[in-house]
């Protein structure tokens, strides 16, 4: 099995405001509580994003107010 | 049934525990400490082989193997030349007792303060630490019992030891939050890297229970084999248990790990009949059926198996009386108004499942309302900064599902407790956050 990088979505919490604009870029990844605070789809604080999310992935990180969202290359 | 004795000797006669506050008291009972020394090319000194061949497990509620830390500590240290940046690492003693139902490490510093003291030492010496503190809560009378034991061994103490006061809440305790406020006197969760990696003032931070440094101490004079020779072989040693509520004689005691839970009511002239329940490890801990705690040894797994936890070492009977979905309502609004207030989940989310409980525990709901306490709950697990809301998230579940009998009684609007008081006792309550962890957290 070849490894590969991959790009991994993080989002800290304790930084986050809950503005919501990373669920309204990027709904296959994100969505919302109740409370309006992002929930990461398949659970946790992280998520790896698909190649042709990518863009979506990087706007989402422009897009906080509050810089709560970095991304991450790690290798599988 | 033997009487395994370490940290809490008694007077033979009287059964009293042995007052050793005075350094020559105590060096008269277990001896002085041996000399250790420090580490050597990335590695820690030869005492945390010792720790390993001991198995000892951190006795603040998480039982990671304490060695492991130790070299993580010195590992950090040695990367990338930290130490050569003057990148010392530092101990913390931790003797906050944030679970307010533990009285472990109170016990332990009134009777023996100057075990936990040298455990604080030996760690220091074996990881190159070059600063350590204790962290007592603000107000405890243990901080004169530690200024006065701290300045009668300063002679002979090679790391100089500090107590700090964070204030009486209950994130205040947890390992980030400690490392923050020695930092820079915020006692806040922190996100991220773990104090081994970076704590105070971005130095490799050693974060050990003051009981688990008390233990220390004794493998220091001891060694490792010494210490695993009773106990579970896991989980080895012995350790403290705080039994309280519905018991005859509540009180601090100290078992071999692995004994049965039976064994340790019974030292505590038993638990009354038709006990609710257990509360086990404490608030941040999980609610246990009797005959399912019953059936249980005091070690992590054996305790995991029966849906329960040893935590903070807390065994707590609820009195035949009361109603489990009041005092598991009552401490859901506790913890929710501990909330740092730093992430959503938690300070929304906790607030919300409390209010679903108090509904719960009146007994005015339906179905829905459980469904909706359910989802929440499931929805703010995995998603804090700290651990908070999950062993908040956590202690609910457990209750919901260890008195289920008793929610389907609420759901048809009756309730089978005998009276309506209060039973588990709580720190003054306070209001829930609605913004950020303010001046409270200094």
């Amino acid at each position: 099995m070849s490894t590969h990088r991959v790009t991994r979505l993080h989002i800290d919490p304790t930084v986050c405001d809950g503005k919501g604009f990373c669920a309204e870029l990027l709904p296959e990844l994100i969505g919302l509580d109740e409370w309006e605070f992002p929930v990461i789809l398949t659970g946790g604080l992280s998520t790896d994003v698909p190649a042709e999310l990518l863009p979506d992935a990087k706007r989402s990180v422009a897009a906080c107010p509050v810089g709560a969202i970095r991304l991450s290359k790690a290798t599988k | 049934m033997t009487d395994h004795v370490r940290l809490l000797p008694a007077d033979p006669a009287t059964r009293r525990l042995l007052d050793l506050r005075r350094l020559e008291a105590h060096t008269a009972h277990f001896g002085p400490l041996p000399t250790v020394p420090g580490p050597k090319e990335g590695r820690p000194g030869p005492l945390a082989e010792q720790v390993g061949i001991a198995g000892l497990r951190g006795r603040g509620g998480g039982w990671f193997p304490t060695a492991r830390k130790l070299h993580a500590v010195v590992e950090s240290a040695g990367a990338k030349g930290a130490i050569a940046r003057g990148n010392k690492p530092v101990v913390i003693a931790n003797a906050m007792e944030g679970e307010h139902l533990s009285n472990k490490d109170k016990v332990l510093i009134t009777h023996a303060p100057h075990l936990v003291l040298d455990g604080i030492q030996a760690a220091a010496t074996t990881i190159g630490a070059t600063s350590a503190f204790i962290a007592v809560h603000r107000g405890s009378p243990l901080v004169s019992i530690l200024d006065l034991a701290i300045a009668e061994r300063a002679r002979i103490d090679s790391v100089r030891v500090e107590v700090i006061t964070p204030p009486e809440r209950y994130v205040a305790s947890e390992e980030t939050a400690l490392a923050h406020w020695a930092t820079d006197g915020v006692a806040v969760p922190v996100y991220g890297a773990r104090p081994f990696q970076k704590g105070m003032n971005g130095r490799p931070t050693l974060v050990d229970n003051a009981e688990t440094l008390a233990h220390l101490a004794l493998i220091t004079r001891h060694g490792g084999a010494w210490f695993a020779s009773i106990g579970d072989p896991q989980a080895p040693g012995t350790t403290l248990v705080t039994v309280a509520g519905a018991v005859t004689h509540a009180g601090v005691i100290e078992v071999a790990t692995g004994t049965p839970v039976v064994d340790i009511l019974a030292r505590c002239g038993g638990a009354a009949i038709g006990v609710r329940g257990f509360l086990t490890g404490g608030y941040g801990g999980a609610w246990a059926r009797t005959d399912d705690v019953l059936a249980a040894q005091w070690t992590p797994v054996s305790m995991a198996a029966q849906g329960a936890v040893i935590g903070a070492g807390v065994l707590w009977a609820l009195e035949p009386d009361s109603c489990p979905l009041r005092e598991l309502a009552r401490i859901a609004a506790y913890m929710a108004g501990e909330s740092a207030g730093q992430c959503g989940p938690c300070r929304f989310g906790l607030p919300s499942v409390a209010d679903d409980l108090s509904l719960l525990a009146t007994a005015h709901v339906g179905p829905e309302d459980t469904h909706r306490l359910h989802e929440r709950l499931a929805l703010i697990v995995g998603r804090g900064g700290c651990k908070h809301p999950d062993g908040t998230a956590r202690l609910i579940s457990t209750g919901l599902h260890a008195f289920q009998d008793e929610v389907a009684h609420h759901l048809n609007g009756r309730c089978s407790a005998r009276t309506t008081a209060p039973s588990i006792p709580l720190p003054p309550g306070r209001s829930i956050p609605v913004a950020r962890a303010g001046k409270d957290f200094k």
